[in-house]
């Protein structure tokens, strides 16, 4: 189930968006009849660039935009993509839904959380690896379904898993 | 007479995203044609409606005659096109497929649709999770500008048009229409109350249609073809044109197939075309035949099964999003259905009581039966507890959703519920010790 958390971390250092970045606000706002429908989209700039929201970014998103910190935070929270805090360099996201669980994703799950000695939730202590269980990725004809970051590794076994993260650690 | 597939014709295409591949298979000939001879938008809609279009994503709903919702009159504000790319639904993944490997024919279709309903700024509502998919629509479009067929002044036609991709961020309620448009405009996800409906006041408080990827693609089809054509596929009169069905589960060969509207489940799941039967020729237990909202078949109901929105509404069930979730006799339906309500505990949107409690005490009682510490009384708690979700209490038909695998799959596998109280293990892993 959901974790509930109602806003995200600090990172320590202040926030603002690099002249590139307000490029692209500004042709995203240009897109939408409302600068408040910018939101999603900004957020994913932040994340782009952070790997995830911290609390700094979230005051220059509701700054830039008119919309209290509260707002942003009511909306950060509600959609699971967005990161509260700073997660591994490799998202591994087993998907469990129903194609995939008839397909084993569950004991997928369970063998990359004894091999990498972490649950679902959590990130390794070299900031390598976090494991992430999501819902349905239409990956369905290929399941057991997951996606590393933002690609798709389908249909996977432990020993194609194995074969991966051996692959994964050794890049620096 | 063999059947020719039209929404997949391309999909084995090597570089099928391509639009110059595009062009030469004939395709963007329906939007110039709009362009040039610029009938009445009216028209559009009339042949769509002709078609009998059903849309695609879940509901059913007639597209032609959602497409006339629109007030003639709206008073200045603009009119909005959303294609609904949020697929979402357990067990579906056709709109992946032509996002990913025929996106031009997507396009097209919201080129002639938003001319049909008067609108000159489109939107592609993509779930967060379509990373590629994002990306191939946004180049795309880009390709899409770069030969003409979108812009300000498109082919010198006076009509405008723009498409912008939002992405979401990870929540399947964003599926539902109105949660869309709230996502859209940068807020929670949540359903709105209805009405107004989304073509009286939906995106900016505007005009609004949300269209499925799948009944937009049908579009550029219906146009090159005739309404008589895609009306004349399919089962009857009210279940019309070519239809992708997602087979998943325990069968042979999962996938994507295309196939006339009311193809039967039987011949989805057996046939040499499509599922080639069952792995290790095991029986069929139980059948989801419209995604994780769809009440569950028994293998007895799915004998005569034609799977259209008639015919498998017929059987108590839905045809939804035309996910078909195949499960064998070693599948453990108990264990299955807690999945399923494992899911809608993630996904409710904290809206409604009945939902944002209803869906985590499914799970939890769910939970407790499968794990062997069922009470003797949860059994009889399901139905009871499904009753009080699905009684029109909640703003959208999420709940509703929610409990379609308890108020099937406990009349029809009451055994197994019973079994797990009683003996605190499963029927299924029994039955293989007594046959060991």
């Amino acid at each position: 189930m959901k974790k509930l958390r109602y806003s995200s971390r600090e990172c320590g250092a202040p926030f603002s968006f690099t002249p590139e970045e307000s490029r692209a606000i500004d042709s995203l706002l240009g897109k939408y009849a409302t600068k408040q429908a910018a939101l999603l989209p900004v957020l994913w700039i932040v994340q782009d660039r952070m790997g995830w929201i911290p609390r700094e970014a979230v005051e220059a998103v509701a700054d830039l935009l008119g919309l209290s910190t509260a707002f942003v935070d009511g909306v950060l929270t509600f959609y699971t993509m967005y990161n509260l805090e700073p997660i591994g360099r490799y998202d591994l996201q087993f998907c469990t839904s129903i194609s995939c669980h008839l397909n084993g994703a569950d004991d997928l799950l369970a063998h990359c959380e004894r091999k990498l000695g972490i649950h679902a939730g959590e990130t390794t202590p070299d900031r390598k690896f976090t494991i992430t269980e999501v819902e349905c990725i239409a990956g369905c004809d290929r399941a057991p379904s997951m996606q590393v970051n933002d690609r798709y590794h389908e249909p996977m076994t432990p020993e194609k898993l194995d074969a991966l993260l051996a692959d994964l650690a050794k890049e620096a | 007479m063999a059947y020719e597939k039209v929404l997949l014709a391309r999909i084995g295409k090597e570089n099928s995203r391509a639009i110059d591949g595009y062009v030469r298979d004939g395709g963007y000939r329906a939007w110039e044609k709009v362009l040039r001879e610029k009938p009445e938008p009216a028209s559009i809609s009339e042949t769509v409606k002709k078609s009998g279009l059903r849309g695609r994503g879940g509901a059913g709903f007639p597209t032609g005659v959602k497409w006339t919702f629109i007030p003639t009159d709206t008073k200045g504000k603009p009119i909005y096109l959303v294609l609904n790319a949020d697929e979402s639904e357990p067990g579906t993944f056709k709109d992946r497929l032509l996002i990913e490997r025929d996106p031009h024919l997507v396009l097209e279709g919201m080129m002639i649709s938003a001319y049909a309903i008067g609108c000159r700024r489109a939107y592609i509502y993509i779930r967060g999770e379509f990373w590629d998919g994002a990306r191939i629509l946004t180049d795309a479009i880009r390709e899409a500008y770069g030969k003409g067929y979108l812009g300000e002044n498109v082919k010198g036609s006076g009509v405008e048009l723009d498409i912008v991709v939002h992405r979401g961020a990870g929540a399947y309620i964003c599926g539902e229409e109105t949660a869309l448009l709230e996502s859209l405009e940068g807020k929670r996800g949540q359903p709105r109350v209805k009405p107004p409906f989304p073509a009286v006041s939906g995106a900016f408080a505007c005009p609004t249609i949300v269209n499925n990827v799948e009944t937009i693609a049908c579009v550029p089809l219906i146009m090159n073809r005739g309404a008589e054509w895609f009306a004349g596929i399919g089962r009857n009169e009210k279940n019309t044109g070519p239809k992708l069905y997602c087979l998943s589960g325990h069968v042979n060969r999962p996938g994507v197939y295309e196939a006339p509207m009311g193809l039967p489940l039987k011949d989805l799941i057996f046939g040499d075309e499509y599922g080639r039967g069952m792995r290790g020729n095991r029986n069929v237990k139980a059948v989801i035949p419209g995604g994780a909202s769809a009440p569950m078949l028994t293998a007895a109901e799915i004998e005569d099964c034609p799977l259209d929105f008639d015919g498998v509404a017929a059987k108590g069930s839905m045809l939804g999003s035309a996910a078909i979730v195949v499960m064998n006799e070693d599948t453990c339906i108990v264990r299955a259905a807690r999945n399923l309500a494992k899911f809608f505990a993630h996904e409710s949107c904290g809206q409604c009581t009945p939902c944002r409690e209803g869906c985590p005490w499914l799970l939890k009682v769910l939970t407790r039966i499968e794990a062997g510490q069922g009470r003797p009384e949860d059994v009889e708690l399901l139905l009871p507890m499904a009753r009080q979700m699905n009684n029109g209490m909640t703003l959208c038909v999420f709940a509703d959703a929610a409990v379609g695998h308890v108020v099937s799959t406990v009349p029809k596998f009451r055994e197994e519920y019973d079994y797990h109280v009683a003996h605190k293990r499963c029927l299924v892993g029994a039955r293989e010790e007594v046959v060991a």
